[in-house]
């Protein structure tokens, strides 16, 4: 039976497995929409912005091993979604966007809701179709699910014309695919691992340095492993949180501009270093010359051989497969005749118990103003350290990172790369369709929540009870801390004046809105919230205002060059 | 460093933006590309000269690798390798100007493949430096249009580029 382009498409996602696509109606994805509304097996999740459809699609893929959907129509959809995909491509996040376009005939006359999207995504994509005849639909969304998941991953977007999905076709899905020009590499040599392992075992200094690779290739069991068995510090990125359990006693927390005293340290003065899934980014070791001032013999894990020698030199580098590669190093240190020698590492586990001593995270209570580092703590205790975080971009983004502690893979859910404010309310909706029943909240501020704040209607049409703990200190408080630390105080447009009432725009979307002012409010309050299981909770803390994240690098400067909220 | 870098991409539309749009988006440089279909109506073949240090070569290399479209990629200038520019040159050639025109172009080894009463049209191939020594050999003010291919490159004897 022949099938029209639109029926071919929804038929490839139901091929897919794709439980949910998010998305956003429009004239050029109208006969797409058409064929979603007879089925069920595929549900459509209404966003109320494009850009939101991405981001959700985004958590749903980082809080599962799946691939995100989203659909959106030409002209703005697309230029709205851009946002979305710029962060999950920076992020590798596997993900599929399909877009509408205008009908092939008018396409580059200037049609209404034109746009070159292939053109304007190209530079925030792993790739990107342009289907242009209706033959070609099956085969591209299956390159395209396959493109988004395999090596390392990333965003592909099929864009189809309209008139393509009206015309008609027998519909076939290939069962498997092959395309010449690309062959991730799945095995490494493993002649690399055993001179990796020889390096590791000879180490007086050693580091483990582990990034959001090791969430990506679901491969945190095998990380676990490998460090308990050679008895190495291990510290995690950003993205990598959870990828190797914040409460062992060989984790040395968070390394890079917001990290502790201890991983940034040890990152900067080891003698050996393995990297793994992890990109030596400028928010990680901050100056590369002034890291290069100590020698280290490095070993770096990735599947990209790109990142492989990019910001900084590699001695030893393994391509492949994060989890195949830890396997690999598994059994050759299994089989290794030398055993690590934890005599030979005291002394340097005694030099990180005494960084580790500056208590690098200790921040001042106070029993008059809620301090925003007290809140997560408090969210860390009463969910039992089990919820999906996700979260914003800002202060609040950082102090998640350091006060929540994530043992376990794709619970912390951020815009890492991109640092995409918006991205934490949409994305928890994402996580919270893929885990009903879970504690699934967003740490945010009251600027990032309003760039996004459309999606509480969302929320409430599709019943996602998300708790959303919004850390208000009435300033864009980052932007405030730089400009404080660099611009003389000068708080050039970080103040909001005009915020909304919260607790009011909460309850006008239908949810629960709840103002938290003082410090011994914060526990019941969140205790109350999560209690809530079937609705959403909108907490509005109003927290000091001048609080700064630290520990902080600052942007040009080395890793031990770290201020300390001591030190002012 | 100078390198000449050839690659295989898939003969679709958009393969020549996304390895122009690298380039620029990453703020590599690039002296000339050239492309073509090979004989193999599905493949295209480029040849780019950029400039830059090792670890800048090395991420050029890797990062053309990335793109999907791109089939495979060899840096000519790490071998023994050939290259060669064509150029066509118009000149005013009148008067006495005329024969010595005829003489350069024949001392270069090129040829004149359009004749008017007022104009040479000069058709020359060789390495960018020899054409660059031409254009130096005659008078400047008699140039009234030059157009360059960039450099195609190819690897010497046993060095092929292939699917």
């Amino acid at each position: 039976m022949e099938l029209t382009g639109a029926e071919i498409t929804i038929r490839c996602l139901q091929e897919e497995g794709a439980e949910y696509v998010f998305g956003y109606p429009g004239g050029a994805v109208l006969h797409i929409y058409d064929a979603l509304f007879t089925q069920d097996q595929v549900k459509h999740i209404l966003v109320r912005h494009e850009q939101a459809a991405v981001h959700a699609a985004d958590g749903y893929a980082r809080s599962t091993d799946k691939v995100g959907v989203a659909l959106v129509t030409s002209g703005p959809g697309v230029t709205n979604a851009v946002t979305g995909i710029a962060t999950a491509y920076m992020d590798s996040i596997p993900m599929v966007i399909i877009s509408g376009q205008v009908p092939t005939y008018a396409i580059g006359e200037d049609a209404f809701q034109e746009v070159d999207t292939v053109g304007i995504t190209r530079p925030c994509v792993k790739h990107n179709f342009l289907v242009k005849d209706v033959k070609d639909i099956a085969s591209t969304i299956k390159k395209a699910f396959y493109l988004a998941k395999s090596g390392r991953p990333g965003p592909v977007l099929v864009d189809i014309p309209k008139d393509i999905t009206s015309h008609k076709t027998e519909f076939s899905y290939p069962s498997s695919v092959n395309i010449r020009s690309y062959s991730p590499v799945q095995h490494s040599d493993l002649g690399q691992a055993k001179r990796a392992v020889q390096l590791l075992l000879a180490a007086k200094r050693p580091m483990i340095y582990a990034g959001g690779g090791v969430i990506l290739a679901d491969a945190s069991k095998q990380l676990t492993e490998l460090v308990h068995l050679l008895g190495f510090p291990c510290t995690n990125t950003l993205m990598g949180l959870g990828g190797y359990p914040a409460t062992d006693k060989q984790f040395v927390g968070m390394l890079g501009m917001h990290g502790t005293y201890e991983a940034n340290m040890g990152m900067q003065y080891c003698d050996v270093l393995l990297a793994i899934g992890a990109r030596f980014d400028d928010r990680v070791v901050g100056n590369v010359e002034h890291f290069n001032q100590e020698k280290r013999k490095i070993i770096h894990v990735d599947i990209d051989p790109s990142s492989i020698s990019k910001r900084v030199k590699v001695d030893l580098p393994i391509v492949g497969d994060v989890a195949h590669v830890l396997d690999d190093l598994l059994a050759e240190l299994r089989s290794s005749k030398e055993k690590p020698d934890q005599q030979a590492i005291a002394p340097w586990w005694a030099q990180i118990k005494e960084w580790r001593g500056k208590n690098s995270l200790v921040y001042k209570n106070s029993d008059e103003i809620i301090k925003p580092q007290f809140v997560i703590e408090k969210l860390y205790e009463v969910t039992q350290g089990e919820a999906f975080i996700t979260s914003d971009v800002g202060q609040h983004q950082m102090w998640a990172a350091q006060y929540y502690k994530f043992d376990k893979p794709r619970r912390w859910i951020n815009s890492g790369g991109l640092g995409t404010m918006g991205f934490g309310l949409p994305a928890a909706m994402g996580v919270q369709l893929a885990h009903p029943g879970a504690h699934v909240a967003c740490v945010t501020g009251e600027g990032s929540i309003q760039m996004c704040i459309q999606e509480l209607s969302t929320c409430k049409q599709f019943q996602l009870p998300l708790k959303i703990i919004m850390l208000n200190n009435r300033y864009l408080g980052m932007v405030r801390q730089w400009q404080q630390f660099f611009h003389g105080n000068r708080y050039a447009e970080s103040y909001m004046d005009a915020l909304p009432d919260f607790v009011k725009l909460a309850e006008a979307y239908g949810h629960i809105g709840i103002r938290i002012e003082k410090p011994s409010d914060v526990e019941p309050a969140l205790k109350e919230a999560f209690e809530r299981k079937q609705q959403l909770v909108f907490m509005d803390f109003i927290t000091d205002q001048t609080e700064n994240v630290f520990p902080m690098v600052q942007g040009g400067k080395g890793l031990s060059e770290v201020i300390l909220a001591e030190d002012l | 460093m100078r390198h000449i870098i050839s690659l295989l991409t898939e003969n679709e539309a958009g393969a020549l933006s996304r390895v122009s749009g690298l380039f620029s988006a990453r703020g590599y440089n690039i002296e000339s590309l050239t492309v073509a279909p090979t004989e193999d109506a599905t493949l295209s073949r480029m040849t780019i000269v950029t400039s830059g240090s090792d670890a800048v070569i090395e991420q050029i290399y890797k990062q053309l690798n990335k793109l999907i479209e791109v089939v495979a990629v060899m840096d000519l200038s790490e071998g023994e390798h050939l290259e060669r520019e064509l150029m066509l040159v118009k000149v005013r050639a009148v008067g006495a100007v005329r024969e010595e025109m005829k003489r350069m172009t024949d001392i270069f080894r090129g040829c004149i493949i359009d004749v008017t009463d007022k104009t040479y049209t000069i058709e020359l191939t060789g390495t960018g430096h020899k054409l660059e020594s031409f254009l130096q050999a005659i008078d400047r003010s008699l140039i009234l249009e030059t157009v360059r291919t960039g450099a195609s490159g190819i690897g010497r004897g046993d060095r092929i580029l292939k699917l």
